[in-house]
């Protein structure tokens, strides 16, 4: 049987733009068909946004690459569409496990709160949430959403102008020429559009390699994240193992730097690794096997003009802590509601350099991150190695070590503070939504808040009055009104409330506070909106 | 913010001392370096206020400021 990243699955077609007189002129391109070109087509597809997506291969994700996706990335494929499909195929986990050198030192849980729809994380394979993806952009194609995607589209040049670009395409049949008045480059950490306009892509480079491993095998290991600090099957370096749908498995071994590549990477070298750490007895077969090399670095700036970068091609990190598509995807969160207000005329071009700040911000805590969780497992001299050791050390038998244990960070969604979108805060409220955070869920009967958030600009009371509607030039702002006796848990108070006996939030469409006071005031709000929609 | 206090603080230090290099002896230099790592964790937790931390990490490396 053909593995699904070896299908094709958007086969090349020939289009009419093809045998035009004069370049076709698309609002939006999308250069890429990775996890977040996809999500960036659908996200502006549902907002009636056209929209043209090039890719130079016609398949998923060859191998699986990112596995772990994060509570934040639920939250906006169901806003997208395919949330629950990626829930239902995913393994949910919440637990893990530190191993150091022989033994256990400890277990840990990372959700312990409770009360939204979607788990922490799970995992899946890169290679389902593509076709998941795929799949929902083709289900909004046949309700006639404007969307198109393009397969072996190769994007060879890249012209930036005032007020569109121009792209050079190569096809099996020969080149030509399209323009959009808006380019969105998900290209990938080697992004060729990057290249071809000229712009640098600066950072660190780790000094180690590491062997990624797919494989398949029937084993009742948990479906927990166990991580290995210098274990006796691969010394003086790490190792983790992760469950993934299908009984399909993902192992790291840590290599160090100076090895070969090409001959690790052979099976006969592979499986007697694997045997070495599964143990002797289990069975299995590799799926895929890969060695990769990390880097943190990230784009100067992630716009230029008409061309916006986003996930991978704006920034890279290393994958401890799966910050790299969970990343990509709120990139696309951030965009997406901007450009669609930008191409209706209804907010300014300059709200566009907030998508800027706001992502830069949440790049380099991601780099930072991610840097420092590669710090501790690969130390850098032998003193960091002494430091590391006497933190696994201390954290088998006394529980305040065990924060300082970093095998990986996992990804959270950015608080955007001090976004020039953000009013000040006026509620006396908790610091989890405080102006700039991504909200958080809360459970309302049978029900939940996100999806009543999602896509447009919402006014939400607690226990407070407003009107149903507020229109401030060009932007419509929906009250959503709650009461803490919606929900019985007390989520709503603990997370929205606190001590405050009311309050009212302005709720931007990727889901992230722009205002809050203890009760609605017009002056503030207009004035909150006009700042969220960068008029101000 | 409270202060890193770099005046005598212990009740009798000879005493602590004579405890700190009883801890290190008769081990090697491997195990004495762990020791001491772990030590300074410990203490680091005990202290708890990032700022006095920072404040220490600066004495520690004997800068005045
Ligand atoms: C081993 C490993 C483990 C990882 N684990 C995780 C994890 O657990 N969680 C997580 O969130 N992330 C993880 N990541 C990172 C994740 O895989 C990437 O962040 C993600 O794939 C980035 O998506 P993207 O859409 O930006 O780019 P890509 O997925 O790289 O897609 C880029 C697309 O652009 C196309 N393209 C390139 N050039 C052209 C051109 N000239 N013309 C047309 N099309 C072009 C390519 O064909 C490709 O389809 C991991 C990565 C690795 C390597």
């Amino acid at each position: 049987m053909n593995k699904i990243f070896e299908v094709p699955l958007y086969a090349y077609e020939r289009s009419p733009d093809q045998d035009a007189a004069t370049p076709v002129r698309h609002k939006v391109i999308v250069i890429g068909a990775g996890p977040v070109g996809l999500a960036a087509a659908i996200d502006l597809a549902q907002q009636d946004v056209e929209v043209l997506v090039l890719d130079d291969n016609d398949k998923v994700s060859f191998g699986s690459r990112a596995i772990c996706f994060s509570q934040r990335t639920l939250d906006i494929a169901d806003r997208l569409g395919c949330g629950q499909r990626l829930l239902d195929k995913g393994v949910r986990w919440d637990r893990g496990k530190v191993f150091f050198d022989d033994r256990q030192v400890y277990d840990f849980n990372l959700q312990p709160d409770e009360g939204f729809a979607n788990p922490a994380f799970i995992n899946l394979q890169q290679y389902y949430v593509e076709t998941f993806l795929m799949d929902r952009l083709r289900a909004l194609q046949a309700e006639g959403a404007p969307v198109q995607i393009r397969g072996r589209n190769k994007v060879e040049a890249v012209g930036t102008h005032e007020d569109h670009v121009r792209l050079e395409v190569e096809t099996p049949e020969g080149p030509y020429t399209v323009e959009a008045d808006w380019l969105i480059a998900c290209d990938g950490a080697n992004s060729p559009t990057r290249r071809m306009l000229g712009i640098d892509f600066d950072g660190r480079v780790f000094e180690d390699n590491f062997l990624i491993a797919d494989v398949i095998m029937e084993a009742d290991f948990p479906s927990e994240r166990w991580f290995w600090f210098d274990p006796p099957f691969n010394r003086g370096q790490s190792a983790l193992l992760h469950k993934q749908p299908d009984n399909v498995w993902r192992i790291d071994l840590q290599l160090g730097w100076d090895i070969d590549k090409e001959r690790e990477k052979r099976p006969e070298n592979v499986i007697p690794r694997l045997k070495e750490m599964l143990g002797e007895e289990v069975e299995f077969q590799l799926e895929w096997v890969s060695i990769y090399t990390f880097q943190c670095r990230r784009m100067e700036s992630f716009r230029q003009g008409r061309a916006i970068f986003a996930g991978d091609s704006a920034h890279q990190v290393s994958p401890f802590g799966a910050r790299g598509a969970n990343s990509g995807l709120q990139d696309v969160d951030n965009l997406c509601w901007k450009l669609k207000l930008v191409l209706d005329g209804d907010a300014p071009e300059s709200l566009l350099d907030s998508y800027d700040s706001e992502r830069i911000q949440g790049a380099d805590e991601n780099i930072r991150k991610s840097s420092r969780s590669t710090d501790f497992i690969t130390p850098k001299s032998d003193m960091s190695r002494v430091l590391r050791d006497a933190v696994l050390d201390l954290s088998e038998h006394f529980e305040f070590a065990r924060p300082m244990v970093n095998s990986g960070r996992l990804s959270e969604p950015c608080t955007y503070d001090g976004s020039s979108l953000n009013s000040a805060d006026a509620l006396d409220g908790p610091a989890q939504t405080r102006p700039g955070s991504a909200c958080p869920d809360v459970p309302l009967g049978g029900d939940f808040l996100l999806p009543k958030l999602a896509g447009q600009f919402t006014l939400l009371t607690i226990d407070a009055d407003a009107p149903e509607i507020l229109q401030e030039d060009g932007i419509e702002v929906r009250r959503l009104a709650l009461s803490v006796k919606d929900d019985m848990t007390l989520a709503l108070k603990r997370r929205y409330l606190g001590d405050a006996p009311s309050a009212v939030y302005l709720i931007r469409p990727d889901q992230h506070v722009a205002a809050r006071r203890d009760t609605y005031e017009e002056n503030a709000f207009r004035h909150a909106i006009r700042r969220a929609s960068g008029k101000e | 913010m409270a202060d890193l206090i770099l005046t005598p603080n212990i009740d009798n230090a000879d005493d602590f001392y004579a405890d700190l290099l009883a801890a290190h002896d008769g081990i090697d230099k491997v195990d004495s370096d762990a020791l001491n790592a772990r030590l300074v964790l410990v203490l680091a937790n005990h202290i708890g206020d990032n700022a006095v931390l920072v404040q220490a990490i600066n004495a520690a490396r004997l800068k005045m400021t």
